[in-house]
């Protein structure tokens, strides 16, 4: 059995920023288990620029984000294992990973970072009719076939869902030779971020089809084709509203579902809205010792703001092995009006630093009032000109205010449309 | 190329047919017309073993069923394939359908069907608690089970292949001369003699059947569309519930997997085309639709795939074994619809001996009966995991995250006898990419390993034969 | 005298801005943004519109059959698929590193084109 004091499962951007964190404030045995080859997640295949914005003030793309940290980190004592897959969590913290070098691991950890990402809705999740010809694949997928493996995924392409992976191959596909057909988003908006759609279908001429979905998929061997379809208001294909697009590649970028597999065997509760753990302001899960971060708890569009979260559960890590972590009475966040959730979920009333609520609201809104409320009193009140559910948003409270609530308080973030 | 024996077709009938002459000193090859064994009506079907209460008495169904039935759980076992006997229930939501109900039991018992059962409402949903208030009452078969066909018949064909038949992929036959002494088929592998052979091939043994003449078969193509459930929503059935046929049709099952999924369908279309297996918004709906009316708690939100299969429906109902009327040593076995699969084992055996009481083969003191079960790291100890990964290393290298696959799994399907050729040949074998994320990880890794083991570009590897290449060429 | 759409990207809140040219191109007005930041978007984005432009060159010999590189400015948009062009000529020799420049002055635009990732 080894024994660290912290184990970080997942070496993507999350679980890197977390373990150097850890380090940084003191935690002296720290492991970092990653599946693939090289620590970096699903950064190496995302060539884009765009990164570090807000983090580095720099525009990176995403290995050279990713590197920023593995650099750093593979300067540091902390221990990384690489082609490692971690297969269980015990309810004593015991991790049970195996790789093809050491063979089967039981790691000792005092507390664990989950960091383990998200994966991508899959076309069963859709129902889309028609035939199981090769050539459907997922955006990240055709991402990676591209950008790692150096070979073209399709020629004449049509793309499910408007959020910034698709839209982002729609741009790659385009400079690789391939001809973008059509962007379709069944919703009545995009969920991607305006500059993406400016640059990356606007400056090509690749249409974006609002309310619009595929219905069905055609073709014995390799897809022919594809026919779309507008939706109505509950998003129904309309009847003779169909167009057949000939194409030989439908890429779906449907959503993405954070991978918490390995959080339910550990026996960490779930928000059933964001599907990643029930977490306080330091990322702690309900299990003491167990923290998550990064798209595994909630999916992000920016990773400067999985960078920031990922340090706070590194932080609280630290103190839970030092045994500092703030442990008093906790109130509850919650989201109304058009708020879907609120991440923290719970806060200490006695914790030691301001704390950030990052939200998503469910639909555009326009000439917002945004409050955070605690029964009748009103924490924090501000105007906003837009929200859309494709970014993510926060507000910050003051620990002093945090102090001052009643103990069995609960803190609401909710919008208002003027 | 000369063999005593050319079986064609590569569904679970060819393969255990093949197999079963595997054990005489006959020559035996498999001609299968696409890249990987199971292919077609196998891969798509309900997966259950059926009673044997439902074909119509004297009929070959009714007899090969209940034959097939007995044999299936031995044959599982010899095979290391997955067989569960969850047993089965046909609903009746009302007298009417209850007079069914007993119409079945007694049918059942005239087919020699054993441990039939006519339960009332409270007793069934003392067995299934997630079946329908509504249902008055139902027929319990206790020797009914489920089991993996592709899986099934992929063991067979190993086995087979072990013990000296021959495999043609890719092999599809255009022609038959005949000739004296057998056939010379003309095939996209080239010729190959034989001096019998076994129309095994599914949904067009009627067009096999025509190249020597014979014009005696009439196949309908019926298509059968499916839902396939997350594990999470196994616990809804136990056993595979049924309902009676109704002026509406003939009922959908709801039935579990022997991996633990849940499977709804089928749909009943009859199709111009053999090879349409596409899916339905129409046929889909009309499947879950219909499910629910047993199980109310179905929920299309752990749907993880859908997909359609292909029925062959003779028109004279009943499946059609036996010499061709145009020559004695070529053999029919068409029209094997449901309970085909059930019936499988026992067809074999028929088969078999028809062969031999022609052609008197010895059986081989070096047949090897079983097919080594494969390694399923997921279904072993912390102790196993050890050992395996000690002895090989590939074994620790997890590929599929969602089903926990290791590499060695894979290398394993790929060189196993008539092994995987294609990253739905994989999954079939292994299960990687049949997880929640439906091969969106593994996929491409998969792909990798096609290409490394089997020493061709990735661009040149497909999802199942064909043109179905999933990529293109190198960007660079 | 001639106008554009377009939408800001500046922000998320994605100001429809409206500009308003002469016959020589030049911006007469910018309207419909709501802060400095579009305005100087919108006369960019009419004037000379660029674009940082990110592709893969081939590389011999390294872990990844690929580099990911990017130009080390934006290029100007109208030359983005002639980039590519050039781009695709490019064969490079493992080890790259973040940074190299694999190929420099692309299509005398002054942008070099650099690695940006460990091949």
């Amino acid at each position: 059995m080894l024994r660290y004091d912290l184990v970080v499962v997942g070496g993507g951007p999350a679980g890197m920023a977390a373990a150097l964190q850890a380090h940084e404030d003191g935690v002296e045995s720290i492991l970092v288990l990653e599946r693939a080859d090289t620590l970096g997640g699903i950064l190496e295949q995302c060539i884009h620029t765009g990164f570090g914005l807000h983090y580095f003030g720099e525009e990176l793309s995403g290995p050279e984000y990713a590197a920023r940290f593995s650099e750093a980190l593979y300067k540091t004592d902390i221990d990384v294992k690489v082609d490692t897959m971690v297969l269980d969590i015990s309810a004593d913290n015991v991790v049970t990973a195996v790789n093809n070098f050491d063979g089967l691991l039981s790691i000792q950890a005092k507390a664990v970072v989950l960091a383990m990402g998200c994966r991508e809705r899959p076309r069963g999740a859709l129902s889309i009719a028609g035939s199981r010809a090769a050539g459907i694949m997922t955006a990240g997928t055709a991402q990676k076939y591209v950008n790692l493996d150096g070979y073209c995924p399709g020629k004449t392409v049509v793309i499910l869902g408007s959020g910034d992976i698709g839209l982002i191959m729609a741009r790659r596909m385009t400079l690789e030779g391939a001809k973008v057909k059509a962007v379709c988003e069944l919703m009545p908006y995009s969920g991607g971020l305006t500059r993406n759609i400016v640059q990356c279908l606007e400056d090509f001429g690749i249409p974006l089809r609002l309310s619009c979905t595929v219905v069905k998929t055609h073709g014995k061997e390799r897809l022919e084709g594809v026919t779309v379809a507008n939706v109505d208001e509950h998003l129904q294909p309309i009847p003779g509203m169909e167009e057949y697009i000939p194409c030989d590649t439908l890429m779906l970028s449907v959503g993405l579902i954070p991978e918490n597999e390995l959080s339910k065997s550990a026996g960490v509760a779930l928000d059933p809205v964001t599907n990643g753990p029930v977490v306080d302001e330091y990322r702690e899960t309900c299990k003491p010792g167990v923290f998550a971060c990064g798209n595994v708890l909630q999916v992000h569009d920016l990773v400067d703001y999985v960078t920031e979260e990922s340090k706070l559960a590194g932080m609280g890590a630290a103190k839970f092995i030092r045994g500092e972590k703030p442990a008093g009475e906790t109130v509850e966040t919650a989201g109304e009006g058009a708020v879907r959730y609120v991440v923290p979920q719970r806060i200490h009333r006695d914790t030691d630093k301001d704390v950030k609520l990052y939200f998503r609201v469910g639909r555009v809104l326009e000439n917002v009032q945004l409050t955070v409320t605690c029964g009748e009193q009103t924490l924090l009140a501000r105007k906003k000109r837009k929200m859309t559910p494709g970014e993510m948003e926060y507000v910050t409270l003051k620990a002093s205010d945090l102090a001052a609530l009643p103990a069995d308080a609960k803190l609401v973030v909710s919008t208002k449309e003027a | 190329m000369k063999f005593d024996v050319a079986v064609i077709g590569g569904g679970v009938i060819g393969a255990l047919i093949s197999r079963a002459l595997s054990q005489t000193d006959l020559r035996v090859a498999l001609l299968e017309k696409c890249n990987d064994v199971a292919m077609g009506t196998t891969k798509a079907n309900s997966a259950i073993v059926h009673g044997g209460f439902d074909a119509a008495n004297g009929t070959l169904k009714a007899k090969l069923n209940v034959r097939g039935t007995a044999l299936m759980p031995a044959l599982c076992k010899t095979l290391n394939v997955p067989y569960r006997n969850n047993g089965s229930l046909v609903l009746a939501f009302s007298e009417e359908e209850m007079q069914h109900v007993h119409a079945l039991y007694e049918r059942g018992q005239k087919n020699g069907v054993p441990k039939l059962s006519v339960l009332d409402g409270a007793a069934v949903r003392e067995l299934e608690p997630h079946v329908s208030g509504e249902v008055v009452g139902a027929l319990l078969s206790e020797t009914a089970g489920i089991v993996c066909p592709y899986e099934l018949t992929i063991a067979a064909v190993e086995n087979a292949v072990e013990n000296g038949v021959e495999f043609f992929r890719n092999c599809r036959v255009t022609a038959i001369n005949k000739l004296t002494d057998g056939f010379c088929l003309q095939t996209t592998c080239g010729e190959i003699t034989a001096g019998y052979v076994v129309n095994a091939a599914g949904v067009h043994a009627d067009e096999i059947a025509r190249m020597i003449g014979d014009d005696s078969i009439t196949l309908v193509a019926r298509k059968g569309e499916y839902y396939l459930l997350d594990k999470a929503y196994g616990y809804l059935a136990d056993h595979t519930i049924f309902q009676c046929p109704n002026k509406m049709g003939k009922g959908v099952l709801v039935t579990p997997t022997v991996d633990g999924n849940l499977l709804i369908g089928p749909s009943a279309l009859d199709v111009d085309d053999k090879d349409d297996v596409d899916t339905t918004s129409d046929g889909l709906s009309f499947v879950f639709e219909k499910a629910k009316r047993s199980v109310p708690e179905l929920t299309l939100r752990g749907a993880i795939t859908s997909f359609a299969g292909m029925r062959a429906h003779p028109t004279t109902d009943d499946f059609i074994i036996g010499f061709s009327e145009k020559s004695d040593r070529f053999l029919h076995v068409a029209g094997i619809e449901s309970p085909g699969l059930s019936a499988a084992p026992a067809i074999a055996e028929m088969v078999y001996d028809l062969l031999c009481e022609r052609t008197n083969p010895h059986v081989r003191a070096d047949f090897r009966l079983e097919r080594p079960a494969p390694v399923r790291f997921r279904n072993l100890t912390k102790a196993e995991r050890e050992a395996l990964v000690a002895k090989n290393k590939a074994y620790g290298r997890v590929i599929c995250r969602c089903e926990t696959i290791t590499e060695g799994e894979i290398l394993d399907a790929i060189h196993a006898p008539a092994g995987a050729r294609d990253v739905d040949g994989v999954k079939r074998r292994t299960r990687a990419g049949m997880g929640r994320c439906q091969g969106g990880f593994c996929g491409s890794k998969v792909v990798e390993i096609l290409a490394r083991e089997l020493d061709v570009p990735m661009n040149e590897i497909t999802k199942f034969g064909g043109d179905s290449k999933i990529l293109f060429d190198k960007t660079k | 005298m001639k106008t554009r759409e377009l939408i800001c990207v500046s922000c998320p809140i994605g100001c429809a801005v409206t500009v308003t040219l002469d016959d020589d191109g030049q911006v007469v007005s910018v309207t419909g943004n709501t802060c400095k930041r579009g305005d100087s978007y919108a006369r960019q984005e009419c004037t000379h519109p660029e674009r940082m432009l990110t592709s893969t060159v081939k590389v011999t010999g390294g872990r990844l059959p690929v580099v990911p590189v990017k130009s080390a400015k934006p290029v100007p948009k109208e030359l983005l698929l002639d980039c590519m062009r050039e781009i695709n000529q490019v064969c490079v020799k493992a080890p790259v590193h973040i940074g190299d420049v694999v190929l420099s002055n692309i299509l005398n635009t002054g942008v070099d084109i650099v690695a940006t990732n460990e091949v």
